[in-house]
């Protein structure tokens, strides 16, 4: 498709602030189209951009210029449910909360929960490692991904991984790609792990005074020997738009408040929620409560998943963020990103996976005020600095895409970098595939000039960058 | 790029810019929005809509037939406001979309002018719509109708004619706002109610307008007919007549305030959102934001008032597997869910069978089901499936055009169940069931 509505309507995903058109937009009917159109690519030098749903928020499917988008939503039949093997194999564009939905109902469990699973798909999460809120116990999207097959950049099929529980035959080429965020292939199956499905949860909600003391219980928390299946955290702004949007009673005066879930078997499942409740209460929670009813429990989770867009209604334009820091260091971030909101003048709410050390310090702004958007991002540069310090991270599970390129270095090293483009430039020479995402490589010099008059300023612009 | 008089146009129907900035594109919507899920296209779901009308009036992008194509497309249901975290108004979005289209060469087609017709010359005035609605009752029991359908059911080209004809709701043998008198007293009314009779309801739907009357006047309230009351305006401003919209408005806020009343009680969902968003219409004119404001606070839809009012002690059994439809009017537009249902949990031994996707439109929409029709179909067809899993004898649901649409699914499908009104059903319980 390459009618004006369709460019503009793919020019963008879930990032604040950035989009691009693409020339042209592409449901691929197989394999053999994507193969040809990426050997087209590399023929003509132009740039192919994967796609699912569009809900990423760190840019990795906006498209680059001179690029075509292929769409692999479409593409969204669950393949097979090996209930001897507890696998699934899966098309790229099969909505995540579907197919939890689907695996459920079979007393099996696909834990990995982005707060987009009603509309992100799972080739999607693998490219991105999506995480979620369940990670603290259950981990994010590589701990089930067992294998995909893929087209790499030159067009040329490659299958890695099987139903395997064990497989150490060479290098772990699985990890590679998994959170590659569609620059080393394009996902065409994929095979994930299942669990049996926890027959109980309990859901706990408890608000604090004090900021610091929800910090304080999370740590101890974690240092207390159980494993939750989520502890989410929510500050004062978060709280007041989510029961804005959902009107589930949420207490608005309070500080802070924390989510948890612990889950399991039988008695196990009381016991723990006794543990998190007295850790609660001595780190002085007020207004502890048990939901009783699962639809209770189901209705305070989907709240949390809404946070990040119900922070729109404060203030059109959210840049969300993504920073992690070791679990024992979470008091000390939240902390930091309060200082960072009154440094800079910026308003910022704050939640996140508190369990995980992920937080997500949303800046509410305006686009179009740009002191402002100046001003927010000082506030993020001094957000990630101190994550840093702390031994964090600067996205935990947003991915580094467009909108964390320019902090890559800090996180991951010259020489992480230097290894990544390695990989990239091995993988896709001629640099076609979602280029400029994560990390910019630069023509070698005895690469091919540019072909085309259009391509002229981007080479331009690559070879100054360099 | 665009003509001077093309972006006055924009200026004045599109919303500004602080409204179109509020969707921040995180993609929530796309998981509820029908026509997103027939295409699986970007620009048929709301965040591209939304992305369009904004390329539209940064006037990046002119108005061109697939833009009208996807604003037409759209069914209006609203599911998205009810999944958006951010609050973002699309309804009104794409109202005014449409607003500006019906007045570029886009609006002058053929289809176009017959909308306008009939929603501006017909329905808007009360006496030609029930002229209408006689001649085409007449027609309706006359042969000349069985004489159509056997004429298109000779040929396959006119297979899609026959199923709009068969959409046509029957015109009901009697008027109810001819048979409702101005005012209905009570000996010792509790509740001083008004009520709007409806367009639809009036002439095809009649006998749902004497069941809730029956049961106003059962539970207690003096009843108010203005006989002059308008259309509500909904009608024309979904299909972007917004002005003519705004003056009917304008005719019921004068008509209504001169009576006394507690609450107006609709039985049409979408009369009932649209009337309660009045107050939002005029709320910058200074002559109507304080009348329009206070005839908005009082609007109710029957389920709502009935919800929170007592009035068990009336009801009677009624021993059948029931489920409900939400009607997009009342559960996305007035946020109406849980009234409805608590209202049929009153009636004793009734058992209530939840519905798969209840919130999910039945593609009626006004009169898309007639100008969209293979759309509405396969929308249709969802909602049957669904329905058809319940195994309930009754669907019950809130709003006119619902009712028309599922009663001409099931009939085609051949199922059994019947469609009913909640009103009728609660009706039933209190009066037939005695």
């Amino acid at each position: 498709m390459t009618s004006a509505e369709d460019k503009i309507s793919y020019s963008y995903d879930g990032t604040p602030l950035l989009y691009q058109l693409p020339e042209a937009v592409i449901f691929p009917k197989d394999i053999a189209q994507i193969s040809s159109l990426l050997k087209l690519a590399n023929e003509e030098k132009f740039s192919v951009v994967p796609r699912g749903a569009g809900t990423g928020l760190s840019g990795g499917s906006i498209p680059t210029e001179n690029s075509v988008v292929v769409v692999m939503t479409k593409w969204n039949n669950i393949l097979e449910i090996d209930q001897a093997n507890l696998t699934a194999s899966v098309e790229p564009g099969v909505v995540t909360g579907l197919f939890q939905k689907e695996v459920e109902k079979l007393g099996l469990f696909y834990p990995p929960d982005p707060g987009s699973m009603s509309v992100c798909t799972l080739g999607g999460n693998v490219a991105e490692n999506a995480g979620g809120l369940r990670g603290l116990k259950y981990g994010v999207t590589k701990n089930y991904v067992l294998g995909v097959e893929m087209l790499l950049p030159s067009g040329e099929f490659l299958k890695i991984g099987g139903k395997n529980v064990k497989d150490v035959a060479g290098y772990n080429l699985r990890d590679v790609v998994i959170g590659s965020e569609g620059t080393l292939g394009i996902f065409t199956k994929i095979l994930l792990r299942l669990v049996p499905l926890p027959t109980k949860s309990k859901t706990i909600t408890a608000n604090f005074d004090k900021i610091l003391n929800s910090g304080k219980a999370v740590s101890e928390l974690i240092a207390s020997r159980i494993t939750p299946s989520m502890i989410e955290f929510l500050d004062k702004t978060t709280i007041t738009c989510v029961e804005d949007y959902t009107k589930i009673g949420l207490d608005g005066s309070a500080e802070a408040m924390l989510l948890l879930e612990v889950d399991g078997r039988g008695s196990i499942v009381d016991e723990d929620a006794e543990v998190v409740v007295s850790i609660l209460k001595k780190n002085n929670a007020r207004n502890i409560q048990i939901a009783e009813k699962m639809n209770d429990a189901l209705r305070l989770k989907s709240a949390r998943r809404a946070a990040f867009s119900a922070l729109a209604r404060r203030k059109p334009t959210t840049i969300l963020e993504d920073a992690t820091v070791p679990r024992s260091e979470l008091p000390v971030m939240i902390e930091k990103v309060k200082e960072a909101s009154s440094a800079y003048n910026v308003l910022i709410g704050n939640f996140g996976h508190a369990g995980d050390g992920n937080l997500h310090p949303t800046c509410l702004t305006d686009e179009r005020d740009v002191k402002e958007i100046t001003n927010a991002h000082r506030a993020f540069d001094f957000i990630f600095n101190e994550a840093i310090k702390l031994g964090g991270t600067i996205t935990g599970e947003h991915g580094t895409g467009l909108a964390k390129k320019q902090f890559l270095e800090n996180a991951v090293g010259k020489e992480g970098i230097e290894f990544m483009k390695k990989i990239k430039s091995v993988v896709d020479p001629m640099n076609i595939l979602n280029p400029g995402k994560i990390l910019s490589i630069s023509p070698r010099c005895e690469g091919a000039l540019p072909q085309k008059r259009e391509s002229i300023p981007d080479f331009n612009s690559q070879q100054h960058s360099h | 790029m665009i003509s001077s008089e093309e972006s006055n146009l924009l200026k004045k129907y599109l919303p500004n810019d602080d409204v179109l900035t509020q969707c921040m594109h995180c993609g929530m919507c796309l998981a509820v929005c029908p026509t997103y899920e027939l295409t699986k296209l970007e620009r048929s779901s709301p965040r591209g809509r939304i992305r369009l009308i904004k390329s539209i009036a940064e006037g990046t992008l002119p108005i061109s037939s697939i833009f009208v194509d996807e604003m037409n497309f759209c069914l209006d249901c609203q599911a998205c406001e009810t999944a958006c975290p951010a609050g973002v108004k699309y309804g009104k979005m794409v109202e005014s979309a449409r607003a500006v289209v019906s007045q570029t060469s886009f609006g002058k087609t053929f289809s176009g002018m017959i909308k306008k017709v009939l929603l501006n010359k017909v329905v808007a005035d009360h006496r030609k719509l029930k002229l209408a609605a006689k001649v085409f009752s007449f027609y309706q029991r006359s042969f000349v109708r069985r004489f159509l359908v056997f004429i298109l059911s000779l040929s396959k080209r006119f297979a899609r004619l026959k199923e709009i004809e068969s959409l046509t709701p029957e015109i009901s043998s009697f008027f109810s706002s001819e048979m409702l008198a101005e005012r209905e007293s009570h000996p010792k009314a509790k509740y001083k109610v008004a009520f709007l009779t409806g367009c639809i309801m009036d002439v095809a739907f009649a006998e749902i307008n004497k069941d809730t009357v029956d049961v106003l006047k059962e539970v207690g309230c003096e009843i108010i007919t203005p006989q002059n009351q308008a259309c509500c305006g909904s009608l024309h401003a979904h299909i972007g007549e917004m002005e003519r919209g705004l003056s009917l408005a304008k005719k019921n806020i004068d008509v209504f305030s001169s009576y006394t009343y507690d609450f107006l009680v609709s039985n049409s969902a979408g009369c009932g959102a649209f009337m309660k968003e009045y107050g939002d219409f005029f709320e910058h004119d200074p002559e109507y934001a304080e009348k329009a404001k206070i005839f908005s606070s009082k609007v109710k839809d029957i389920s709502e008032f009935l919800a929170g009012i007592d009035f068990e002690q009336k009801l009677h059994p009624i021993n059948e597997l029931v489920t409900y439809h939400d009607a997009c009017h009342l559960c996305h537009s007035q946020k109406v869910t849980e009234q409805p249902r608590n209202v049929l949990a009153k009636i004793p031994e009734i058992e209530l069978k939840a519905l798969d996707e209840s919130t999910w439109c039945c593609g009626s929409a006004g009169i898309y089901n007639v100008v969209r029709h293979d759309d509405a179909e396969k929308i249709l067809e969802r909602k049957l499936d669904n329905l058809e899993k319940t195994g309930a004898k009754i669907v019950v649901t809130g709003n006119p055009g619902c009712i028309g649409q599922l009663k001409y699914g099931i009939k085609k499908r051949g199922m059994e169940m019947k469609v009913m009104h909640t009103v009728s059903l609660v009706k039933k319980s209190m009066l037939d069931n005695k």
